[in-house]
């Protein structure tokens, strides 16, 4: 669980930035506790500070967070037999830090029973963080100076949660694609090139696992 | 902004947030992923965070920086010998944050 002062510095950029859009401290920690999504919102802060109406606001906020249903897909073998409010709460708590840990506890770990209980464990103290972190953010965050680079740390926690899951070759190919793409469609607005650069990642994944299963003496990787 | 305007985007966007993220966990987990679908899956972490951490690595304004003054690039390959190394978290964090500020230092 050492991924939280990444989340907690993230949650303070994103407190920082409601206050910076206008919105009221209570605003803020509503916005944070119903949408719990600091991407999406700030880029739907981003463009309403513009002057985008409204409805382009939320497809953009939509858009950013479609990754979340990759996780959601990926999530769900593990939580199907639960009751059905369990699995809303469950929903709710959906993050990247919280998904990443959990499926790596998941891969490491494919009898353990209680592994729900993991899942809910890291969102419980991802979300604690992120509120947190919020919290702070409206309160003191107009004195944090824009030089420590903060919003850089959420950057450096994504590198520690996606590095143990790059260990064979299709998962090099898929990290690869992931990188080449992702540049190429840097510009397109929404962060559509998130969707369209994952998407040829895991096609470049499953093409090359696809290839040494065809090849079963290729050398293991 | 006005207070309607903040309201309606929290509400909006929190439908958006509970949508997305229950898609398979709530709304539609009855739907069981056909073997393929599910090997690919295992391509999910690797392919989301990996498009998330390069651009902020190498992109500067949009455009590609590859350069001894980009402090971030330098941050980043800190940042992942230490998480190949330790796979720790903290580690990590410190290591490109450390790096980040010493870099541009370096580069006044």
């Amino acid at each position: 669980m050492v991924a939280l002062p990444g989340i907690v510095s993230w949650g303070i950029i994103s407190g920082v930035a409601m206050i910076g859009a206008g919105l009221t401290p209570l605003a803020g920690i509503a916005m944070s506790v119903l949408v719990y999504a600091g991407a999406s919102q700030l880029a739907a802060l981003q463009l309403i500070s513009a002057g985008a109406p409204l409805p382009l606001v939320l497809l953009a906020g939509f858009v950013v967070n479609l990754r979340f249903t990759l996780f959601s897909l990926s999530l769900s073998p593990y939580l199907r037999h639960l009751p059905p409010l369990r699995r809303a709460l469950y929903s709710y708590g959906v993050s990247d830090n919280g998904y990443a840990l959990s499926i790596n506890y998941f891969n490491q770990h494919p009898d353990d029973p209680g592994r729900d209980r993991f899942y809910f464990g890291s969102s419980v103290l991802v979300w604690g963080s992120w509120q947190v972190g919020t919290v702070l953010g409206i309160v003191v965050g107009a004195s944090i100076p824009s030089s420590w680079s903060l919003e850089f740390t959420i950057i450096l926690t994504f590198i520690a949660l996606v590095v143990p899951h790059i260990r064979d070759r299709a998962s090099v190919a898929a990290a690869l694609t992931a990188a080449v793409v992702a540049l190429a469609t840097a510009g397109l607005p929404f962060r559509l090139g998130l969707i369209i650069s994952a998407a040829s990642a895991i096609g470049a994944g499953i093409l090359v696992e696809y290839q040494k299963s065809k090849a079963p003496s290729a050398q293991e990787s | 902004m006005d207070t309607l305007t903040v309201w309606l985007l929290i509400a909006g966007l929190a439908m958006s947030s509970f949508v997305t993220r229950g898609a398979f966990i709530s709304l539609l987990s009855g739907f069981v992923p056909p073997p393929p679908l599910q090997r690919a899956l295992r391509f999910v972490p690797v392919a989301i965070f990996v498009s998330l951490v390069v651009p902020e690595l190498l992109l500067a304004s949009g455009q590609l920086h590859l350069a001894v003054s980009n402090a971030k690039l330098w941050a980043g390959i800190a940042a992942i010998a230490t998480a190949w190394r330790t796979r720790n978290t903290l580690l990590t964090l410190l290591a490109g944050m450390a790096v980040l500020h010493l870099a541009r230092m370096l580069n006044g």
